[in-house]
């Protein structure tokens, strides 16, 4: 919502200077977007008057113009064709930056004659499109003098930000009130012309859909003299950015501003008989706006209609066909009451954004209609002449009286502020609360017809779920409390929230308890995992474009956005690595070749519940090294980190199991699944496929994985028991095996491991070896195993029975046999 | 005679030893002191002596024995010590070189400013909820009295989803809050919660991403009030940006979930951009006490329990905190802006290490 000072000052007596007022509005809630000043920009123009004008001696379309601006005279060529001998001009002096084109005007000579200056056009000021000429001023205009000051154009426009709730904040007045209200002076009286009505309206309405339109009221006004409205109101509606029309236009966007107030003007001689209805659309029929694009109201749509057809989407925006023009003689003035909510849904269906709209849906002066009308109705019989009609009207006024109580307690047991009682009923007073009953400890009030949004009967939604007795004492509690809070509300803001005292929040316990839950510490702790392996901790989109998400196995149609920003943003990813493999694309493209990436997010899953996975990426190889030569990275790297981080998350490591070949999106031979148990998947990792690395631009070779974070199971809380320390030595012995290359090397140490649970507490494999000496088609797997006594010294028998059981379990278990 | 033999062997073994390098060493320790070295000889010659010159033959040729295994023992050392200082010097070990390299990863900053914030509303009794990014529309308006047909729904920027959740239209939440109104329907008051994460408004511009995060902080109780509110947000804004008195201004505004609304500014200086000085304002989230509405929806009375809701955007306070000047980046997973703003994973934040 944009005002002038000037505009504010018809309203609001006061003294305030230009600061108290913007810091004013914003502490009550009328945020200040901006203020900006056209005489900022057209400081340095100057009125001046053309003494003589003669044609330039070389150019036959300029001419050479003495000019006068107080001081010396100035030479000046320009190229008006209406530059005359006495004209009163706007000039721009050397020096001045002409807005529009952002250049710094210099003095310089065109075809031989000295031009110290330019006499501007409208457009150059950036003041309207008009370029037929020079700006024409009247003959009294001051010579020397500031143009812009002269115009009426040196004054602040204020620019707030109206929330939704405040309908009575979208017109002058309405600031105005507030501003009184809050001590910044006195709100001037409406007083309201009365216009006596020569006959009867030549237009009647019908209302035949109350649900939206409960009550209406209209005006004819004949024999007027349509046309250009006078300065005033011209530089009114342009100071605000609006584009005067004509007197009957004109006047109907000034009220809705001045006083919240839209009305709309027919031209009666192009209605089609002599009834407007107010009716549902019908489906089929269109009309075309004043916007001039073609309306095609549907059965919850109101619109006003005459003998013809729809001519209005009725107050959102009125009908090209029957719209006032010059020529209009005869014009009737609608003034209605249409249904907040039954606006906005049409507004919001046909994506009409109009001022009368943005009022109507918030909730307009219901008490004001008739006022407004009699107001609109003496400017236009002052501006245009003409007849007024008798006032006709249809519908019932809703019943608009509401009543709220404040008890003077809660403004501190609910608003933490010491304001006390006698100070919020003079407040609410101010605002045009009317108080109806008082006492020392409570105040009720009626509430002004303006303010639509205090002690609205509650809208409730509840949870359909909920007990009976507990919605309806929930319900019943929002009821009493609501309008209460609106009040105190009102007090509040008016001596500003910032005066309020800030209370800490009481503690229950001086140390507090661990608040996060099991999932959230694993989170962070496999965050510190990953990132102090080497990764780099990334927040990507959660959504991502359809042929990236397929690389991925896709998602599913329900996981689609409706109204994607960009269509490169119109899925939900299946997996973090979608978003994190292009995230490691556009590093590689930037030329980084050695790095790793991971994120901790959701993966959206089809049911449209999420998952938390944990991702990452390696690119590249280890970093350069005389010491540790660098080397590719490979699936064994990725598998390292989920590993480590399944292990910090407290996943036992004997409990998981490797199953070789994993996801689509990895190279089939080198990816897998460690699996908990034959359902559970914890992870997947693997090289990626390289078709998929060379559609997205990774180099060959990329590799990643996928911690599903969900699927770990909370370690159980135990106390760990004493550790077994025994005093003996523990003894190592190597295998080497023979087995089938299809044979995974964790089968292997499994087995071996698995032969005597007490003494061997650690199986490694330090060896695989393939080619001479070992068959085709087989490998050589050289193990460690430890072997630690626990009760007494082994003697050599028994390490030899023990070694002989893990030979024999080994190749019973996996086909495996020693090496010779 | 003996006396001549022992002076002769005093007199040419002692220098040999002294020049002997390792190798003539043991072989002068085996010809002198061997089984049938000169002196082991001489020993063995006393056998056939009479007690008296025995006696006094015993003690010269022992003093020479004494002697001739010092000088040996003296030698061998100064060897040994020589032999060390040269294998030393062979084993030399460039340690300018750069050493075994150590894996380098980072936090990212919204992780890090998430954590600090858990820290900090942990020492006030909070605790940290997160919900689904995709919620029905009751969840994420109706429940927070945002009727279908009011303005704030248009306002939001919603994404929706070709697909209902739980017979309502599916979106993306616009906000956290229905997370507030999650715990409401689970938990009965007194409730503290704050809930960091994910929220989604169509809207992509140099200050706007279509993804970006929130925190929202819910209190329901009783006596709860809008000084509480203004206490909770200054005492975490002070700590989070750890200037004890860092300005804080509520300002009057309307959200359709909360009754006041308030606009949280924090002081700071427009040119320098530093928090806490100078005379500009810089709005950082919105507040109010909870709307009675959104109570009742929740079923809970709001003649019992009453209390506050705030929410800021986590890039911006992160941008602030840290004086980032543009907010692509954070999504942008640039290696260099990574390693640049990113935070070790050895200093988690913590109250009492400073934040």
């Amino acid at each position: 919502m944009k005002f002038s000072l000037s505009w504010l000052h018809t309203w609001l007596q006061t003294d305030a200077s230009l600061n108290e007022i913007l810091n004013t509005l914003s502490a009550i809630g009328l945020e200040v977007e901006s203020v900006t000043n056209q005489a900022d920009t057209l400081r340095p123009f100057v009125i001046a008057e053309i003494l003589e004008a003669t044609r330039h001696p070389n150019a036959d379309k300029l001419q050479s113009c003495r000019v006068s601006a107080g001081g010396e005279e100035l030479s000046v060529v320009c190229g008006a064709p209406n530059a005359r001998t006495g004209l009163k001009v706007v000039l721009a002096p050397v020096g001045a930056l002409i807005p529009t084109s952002g250049l710094v005007l210099k003095a310089g000579e065109i075809r031989g004659v000295k031009s110290e200056g330019m006499l501007t056009s409208f457009r150059e000021l950036g003041l309207g499109e008009d370029h037929e000429g020079i700006i024409e001023l009247p003959a009294d205009a001051p010579v020397g003098a500031n143009y812009a000051q002269w115009a009426g154009l040196d004054e602040p426009i204020i620019e707030i930000a109206v929330t939704p709730n405040r309908g009575d904040a979208l017109s002058v007045r309405g600031i105005a009130r507030d501003l009184a209200a809050a001590g910044l002076g006195e709100l001037r009286p409406f007083t309201v012309p009365t216009v006596r009505s020569r006959d009867r309206s030549a237009i009647f309405w019908q209302i035949d859909y109350p649900e939206a339109c409960p009550l209406i009221f209209g005006r004819t006004i004949r024999n007027i003299k349509n046309g250009e409205s006078p300065d005033w109101l011209k530089k009114r509606l342009e100071s605000i950015g609006l584009r005067p029309i004509n007197a009957l236009v004109d006047i109907t966007n000034f009220f809705t501003f001045d006083l919240g107030r839209p009305l709309h003007v027919f031209d009666v001689n192009k209605i089609s008989g002599n009834i407007l209805t107010l009716r549902r659309g019908i489906p089929g029929e269109s009309f075309i706006g004043l916007n001039g694009k073609e309306i095609k109201p549907t059965a919850e749509d109101c619109v006003i209609a005459d003998a013809a057809g729809p001519q209005s989407l009725a107050g959102i925006i009125g009908g090209e066909a029957t719209g006032c023009d010059a020529n209009t003689t005869d014009v009737f003035i609608e003034c209605a009451l249409f249904d907040r909510v039954k606006i906005a849904q049409t507004g919001q269906r046909h994506g009409i954004f109009s001022d009368a709209r943005q009022r109507f849906e918030r909730g307009i002066d219901m008490y004001l209609m008739q006022d407004a009308l009699e107001a609109a109705t003496a400017m236009v019989h002052g501006l245009c002449r003409g007849d007024a009609s008798d006032v006709i009207a249809a519908g019932t006024p809703p019943p608009w009286n509401r009543y709220a109580t404040l008890c003077f307690e809660r403004l501190k047991t609910f608003g933490g502020s010491d304001i006390s009682g006698p100070e919020a009923v003079e407040s609410l007073r101010r605002l045009g609360f009317i108080p109806v009953e008082e006492n020392a400890t409570a105040v009720t009030v009626a509430v002004p017809s303006w303010r639509n949004d205090i002690a609205q009967p509650p809208s409730l939604d509840q949870w359909p779920d909920l007990p009976d007795a507990q919605a309806a004492a929930a319900a019943q509690g929002a009821g009493e409390i609501e309008p209460e809070v609106d009040l105190i509300e009102e007090v509040l803001r008016l001596r500003g929230l910032d005066a309020i005292t800030p209370v800490s929040l009481p503690v229950a316990r001086l140390i507090s308890a661990p608040i996060l839950t099991q999932k959230q510490v694993r989170t962070s702790l496999a965050r510190r995992t990953l990132a102090s392996r080497g990764l780099f901790d990334c927040v990507t989109f959660s959504f991502t474009d359809d042929a990236t998400s397929a690389l991925f196995g896709g998602n599913a149609e329900t996981l689609r956005l409706a109204n994607p920003i960009a269509a490169d943003l119109n899925q939900m990813r299946p997996t973090p690595l979608v978003t994190l493999a292009q995230a490691a694309a556009r590093n590689i493209a930037r030329g980084f070749a050695d790095f790793g990436l991971f994120e901790i997010g959701p993966a959206y899953n089809e049911d449209k519940t999420q998952a938390l996975v944990a991702g990452g990426i390696r690119c590249g190889s280890t970093p350069l090294s005389a010491v540790s030569p660098a080397r590719a990275y490979d699936a064994l790297d990725a598998k390292a980190d989920a590993v480590a981080v399944l292990t910090a998350l407290g996943v036992p490591q004997e409990a998981v199991t490797t199953s070789q070949g994993g996801p689509d999106h990895y190279h089939p031979g080198q990816s897998g699944e460690l699996m908990q148990g034959p359902q559970t998947t914890l992870a997947s990792f693997g090289t990626l496929h390289p078709a998929l690395c060379a559609k997205l631009g990774l180099p060959t070779g990329s590799v990643a994985f996928e911690i599903f974070l969900d699927a770990i199971a909370e370690p159980k809380k135990r106390k760990k028991s004493a550790p077994s320390l025994p005093p003996f030595q523990p003894l190592r012995r190597d295998f080497a095996f023979l087995v089938s290359a299809f044979t995974g090397a964790e089968s292997v140490l499994r087995a071996a491991k698995a032969a005597d649970r007490k003494l061997i507490t650690n199986v490694a494999l330090f060896d695989r070896y393939q080619g001479k000496g070992v068959p085709e088609g087989q490998v050589s797997l050289a193990i460690a195993v430890t072997i630690q006594p626990e009760q007494k010294s082994l003697t050599d028998a028994e390490i030899e029975a023990v070694c002989a059981k893990i030979v024999a379990d080994v190749a019973k278990k996996t086909g495996a046999t020693l090496r010779g | 005679m003996l006396d001549n033999e022992l002076n002769n062997l005093r007199q040419t073994a002692l220098p040999a030893i002294k020049v002997a390098d390792a190798a003539a060493l043991e072989e002068l320790r085996v010809a002198l002191m061997g089984k049938s070295g000169s002196v082991t000889a001489l020993l063995k010659s006393l056998g056939g002596m009479e007690a008296e010159a025995r006696k006094a033959a015993g003690a010269e040729i022992n003093l020479l024995k004494t002697e001739i295994t010092e000088a040996l023992t003296a030698r061998r050392t100064l060897l040994d010590a020589a032999a060390l200082e040269a294998k030393l010097a062979a084993e030399r070990l460039d340690v300018t070189q750069p050493p075994r390299p150590d894996p380098t990863g980072a936090i990212h900053p919204l992780s890090r400013t998430t954590e600090e914030i858990a820290a900090i509303f942990s020492a006030m009794g909070f605790s940290i909820k997160d919900g689904p990014d995709i919620e029905n529309d009751w969840n994420n308006f109706s429940a927070l009295n945002i009727p279908e047909h009011h303005p704030a729904r248009a306002m939001m920027d919603t994404f929706y989803l070709n697909a209902t959740f739980g017979n309502r239209p599916a979106v993306l939440r616009t906000h956290t809050s229905p997370v507030q109104i999650r715990t409401m329907l689970n938990q009965t008051p007194p409730i503290r919660i704050i809930v960091p994460g994910r929220t989604f408004r169509s809207d992509h511009d140099a200050t706007h991403s279509p993804m970006f995060h929130q925190c929202e902080g819910l209190v329901i109780g009783e006596g709860i009030t809008l000084g509480h509110l203004k206490g909770c947000l200054i005492d975490f804004l002070s700590a989070f940006f750890e200037i004890p008195n860092l300005p804080v201004r509520l300002r009057s505004s309307y959200f359709p979930f909360t009754e006041p609304s308030m606009e949280v500014d924090i002081g700071w200086n427009r040119k320098t951009g530093e928090i806490g000085g100078g005379t500009d304002w810089l709005e950082i989230g919105g507040s109010g006490m909870v709307h009675p509405n959104v109570l009742a929806n929740c079923g809970i009375d709001p003649r019992k329990y009453q209390g506050f809701a705030f929410g800021v955007g986590l890039e911006r306070i992160t941008m602030l905190k840290h004086g980032m000047p543009d907010l692509r980046p954070f999504y942008e997973s640039d290696i260099r802006w990574l390693r640049h703003y990113g935070t070790s994973p050895l200093t988690p934040a913590s109250l009492h290490e400073g934040l």
